[in-house]
């Protein structure tokens, strides 16, 4: 094990001692070693489904070990409970908070753990505790503000100070940079830091590897529930460590040959579309995408891209212009009316909008075709058909699953993902309607969703992609239109845009033009 | 493995009473979970009996004889459960689109409605009873088609919550019905002859005859149609590209829509098919039992038609022994009244009771440490979440 510490160490703060962790059909950890120093940040790097959260789990006494120990200042733990570990010092943020909106900061963070004054409940002295904990740490957090009002990342400090109010001394931080804003995540890693200079000792569960490298004190990478080696994030780099994650070499840049545009298949020609307050959102946007090219959408979130989509899709009512597919006016057409026309829709949101969390895999995958002479006769559905399409196609698509009867619910974001891509690309397509199609998703899955959504565009599909991630457009797109406040204000060519030049158009400013001739613009890496 | 403890703690997976019934097949645990329900209602319910001074084992005694307590007991239990079948699948079929169809009640008596008023029509006089009783029951299924089907139009074009609305139809509906049979100025559908007031009698070859074990109760071939109706729904939710839509609209809307699925249209199906089982429950009783409307001999089967769907958990199957459980309960009541002289209420508390601890199966789960399917997808849910 590369994780012996040197013999001059203090006795660790927290060790893991050989966890196995299995579930019916899954070994989720298998002989895990961990050790966590008094003071350290130890990042706990791996794709989804590596196995980081359930070892977690186990750590905060949710989960009791099938084999193996968790050790607390040397000292044996038998959690039966997360009170148990919260006891010994544990402290976890999930990565999806445990709040309730409506409830003050000091509410919540004395929720379960109430002091009471008589029969009232006392909270000046946990409004003290949390201003006092707020300004030791710097953490800008209002006990009596109201947490529904509270952004994110104030939401997640709230988190932070749950845990320390209860005097965690350990801190379990899963995947908490996933819902924060650039600007948010570089406050975030401050708070951690000042955390860590107080004696804190902190477990940072991560996929990001640029995030390792900015805060890590030592990297333990699991792969399919196995420590599969450890880095020092001062001699290692992003390449090495997506390689021991995922198990091989990673491409950061997408394997691509020059696009072939051939004949227009969507013209949206001045359409106007209003968000589900009546408020305009696109007005009189404008663009065409080809046969055989990928149309990236850049542009700040907010600016009509969700809108822009569902009315593309069917599933919005088009106020003005018109949408022609293929030469077809599509303007008033339902979602199914267009899908027939071989659209293929990633949505944006996919627990939403993409899969029935209780369905199976097979019921997924039929979601929008299963009144189609293939998988219905009449008014009986044919199930045969669909337990074959299902066996293919998680084979095709790589949807790492004990089988296809299994409720998608309990897949990984980035194997769910998997299974809409699945549903959208494995038929025929004119066009094919992507947005944001790897967030929150690990390399590996990146890796595969974009060069499914390449070998698309080869068979001469037209691909309107819209992305966030102005490193995924920069990426994937041949031709890059930007969006801002409905309008897309500019269209060039992948060769003539660099981030300067979107960035600036994206703001609303002024066209600074295509870069000189010669500059190559850097495409950064993906993660 | 250890106790059930480790993720009761925290569960990924929604556990809203609405979710469970739209996801929910059945399943070993949750039997387990039953049968726990029952026996611990059973004990409080003795509890009960005990401070009103009467002896529980007596009383359970008489009740489970008078419920179960030979073949005349068993038929007249069957014949109470009858109505129940029909309307809890209307209370399922709606919960699986993710409705809350609280108007079996008034369905049911539209249905009964419809069905005792074609069984009047005079052509229908001389008809034999393969086609006078399909009349009678396609009658029943269409009222309660149309007055479980118009607060499904009426959610699906103006948001109007179906719970409201089927509230305040199931008034209208009985009073509408009081009206109709009771009036004596115009007469409209009472029989002037009778003494005590109810509707014209309907014609004999509309009548659902006896089964063969029927004893002198009034157990009659609704009970077969009920059964069958359980496996229409069966069919229909695990075999029709309609119950492929209603399953998809209960357990994610947006997904539905997504998929090109008018939500509005599933939910005026899922609303009128709901009303029509409730529909037919109402027709079979008038058909089978009474041959004539006599308002308020329906009250309540709706009403306890809720409870009975949840106990099933919305399976069709399931709600085969529920409504039996429910059905001899109240049989068995009279001869627990008579034996061990105790009042009727006592079963309806041992009823509301077996309800509480099914709708709050945790305290079950963990009086019993009964692990349940949610426990396990709680754990793969995270175990594959990284």
């Amino acid at each position: 094990m590369p994780d012996t510490p040197p013999a001059d160490d203090p006795i660790p703060v927290l060790e893991v001692v050989g966890v196995t962790k299995t579930f019916p059909g899954v070994i989720a950890n298998e002989d895990v070693n961990l050790t966590l120093q008094r003071g350290e940040i130890h990042c706990l790097l791996g794709e989804n489904g590596a196995g980081k959260s359930t070892l977690m789990n186990v750590v905060f006494g949710l989960y009791q070990p099938t084999a193996g120990e968790v050790l607390v200042n040397g000292e044996p733990q038998r959690f039966t409970s997360s009170r148990d570990a919260i006891a010994a010092g544990i402290g976890m943020v999930h990565q999806h908070f445990q709040l309730i909106p409506v409830l003050t900061v000091a509410e919540n963070v004395i929720l379960g753990d109430e002091v009471s004054r008589g029969p009232q409940l006392d909270l000046d002295t946990a409004r003290t505790r949390i201003r006092e904990l707020s300004a030791a740490y710097g953490l800008q957090v209002d006990p009596d503000a109201l947490v529904g009002d509270l952004s994110v990342g104030a939401q997640q400090r709230v988190e932070l100070i749950k845990a320390l109010y209860r005097d965690a001394e350990v801190l379990i931080l899963d995947e908490p940079t996933a819902v924060l804003t650039p600007g948010e995540v570089d406050e975030f890693f401050g708070v951690v830091r000042s955390l860590v200079d107080d004696g804190k000792s902190i477990i940072f569960i991560t996929h990001k590897l640029r995030e390792v490298l900015a805060v890590a004190d030592r990297i333990t990478v699991l792969r399919r529930g196995k420590v599969v080696g450890s880095a020092d994030p001062s001699s290692a780099t992003t390449a090495e460590l997506a390689e021991l994650m995922v198990g091989r070499a990673v491409t950061f840049e997408v394997p691509k040959a020059p696009a072939d545009p051939g004949k227009d298949v969507l013209v949206v020609d001045a359409l106007g579309v209003t968000d589900d307050r009546d408020v305009v959102t696109v007005a009189d946007c404008t663009f065409t995408v080809r046969a055989g090219e990928i149309y990236g959408i850049a542009g700040v979130e907010g600016n009509g891209q969700r809108e822009l989509v569902e009315a593309v899709a069917g599933m919005r009512e088009v106020v003005e212009g018109r949408i022609t597919i293929e030469g077809i006016d599509i303007t008033g057409f339902g979602p199914r009316r267009v899908e027939r026309l071989g659209v293929g829709h990633v949505p944006e949101d996919r627990s939403k909008h993409g899969v029935v969390g209780a369905f199976s895999i097979t019921d997924n995958l039929v979601l929008n075709s299963y009144n189609t002479s293939r998988f219905s006769r009449g008014w009986f559905l044919q199930r045969e058909p669909m337990r074959t399409q299902a066996a293919e196609l998680v084979e095709a698509y790589d949807v790492r699953t004990p089988g296809p009867e299994v409720a998608v619910s309990t897949l990984s974001g980035g194997n769910q993902q998997k299974v809409v891509v699945a549903r959208e690309l494995s038929k025929p397509l004119q066009l094919l309607i992507v947005a944001q199609p790897t967030r929150g998703l690990d390399v590996g899955s990146i890796e595969f969703i974009h060069s499914q959504i390449v070998a698309k565009r080869d068979e001469g599909a037209a691909v309107l992609l819209v992305s966030a991630e102005l490193d995924e457009i920069l990426a994937l797109a041949d031709t890059i239109g930007v969006l801002y406040r409905g309008t897309v204000v500019a269209t060039m060519p992948r060769a003539e845009s660099s981030r300067e030049r979107l960035g600036v158009l994206m703001a609303g400013g002024d066209d600074p033009g295509p870069p000189p001739p010669g500059t190559e613009t850097h495409t950064e890496e993906l993660v | 493995m250890s106790g059930p403890r480790e993720s009761e703690e925290h569960s990924g997976v929604p556990t809203g009473i609405m979710g469970r019934l739209r996801s929910g097949w059945i399943d070993l645990t949750q039997v387990q979970v039953l049968v726990a329900a029952f026996g611990c209602a059973v004990v409080i319910g003795g509890v009960v009996m005990l401070l009103t001074g009467a002896n529980p084992f007596e009383a359970y005694w008489a009740l489970l004889r008078g419920a179960i307590g030979g073949p005349d007991r068993i038929a007249a239990s069957l014949a109470r459960a009858t109505p129940f079948i029909g309307a809890s699948l209307a209370l399922a079929f709606a919960f699986k689109a993710g409705l809350f169809n609280i108007g079996a009640e008034g369905q049911l008596l539209i249905g009964a409605l419809f069905g005792g008023w074609a069984g009047t029509w005079a052509w229908m006089e001389d008809l034999p009873g393969i086609i006078a009783i399909p009349v009678v029951i396609g009658m029943g299924a269409l009222g309660g088609a149309i007055y479980g089907g118009f607060p499904g139009f009426l959610k699906a074009r103006t948001g109007a919550h179906e719970v409201i609305v089927t509230i305040m139809l199931n008034t209208i509906a009985l009073r509408l019905i009081e009206w109709l049979v009771l009036s004596r100025d115009p007469v409209i559908l009472l029989d002037p002859t009778a003494s005590v007031p109810h509707s014209r009698p309907i014609a004999e070859g509309a009548r659902l005859p006896a089964l063969p074990f029927a004893g002198d109760s009034s157990l009659h071939w609704g009970l077969v149609l009920g059964v069958l109706l359980c496996a229409l729904m069966w069919l229909v939710m695990d075999r029709t590209t309609t119950g492929f839509e209603v399953s998809t609209v209960g357990l994610n809307p947006s997904a539905a829509t997504y998929a090109g699925m008018s939500v509005g249209k599933v939910w005026i199906i899922a609303m009128a098919g709901s009303g029509a089982f409730a529909g037919i429950a109402g027709a079979a009783q008038v058909s089978g039992v009474e041959g004539y409307i006599q308002p308020g001999v329906f009250r309540n089967i709706g009403f306890d038609s809720i409870a009975i769907a949840l106990l099933a958990r919305a399976n069709p199957w399931a709600i085969i022994p529920a409504a039996f459980l429910w059905g001899a309960l109240l049989s068995g009541a009279p001869v627990m009244q008579l034996e061990a002289d105790l009042s009727i209420d006592l079963v309806r508390i041992v009823q509301a009771l077996i309800l509480l601890f099914v709708a709050a199966d945790l305290i079950v789960r963990r009086l019993f440490r009964i692990r349940g399917e949610r426990d396990e997808s709680a754990a793969l849910a995270s175990g594959w979440g990284g």
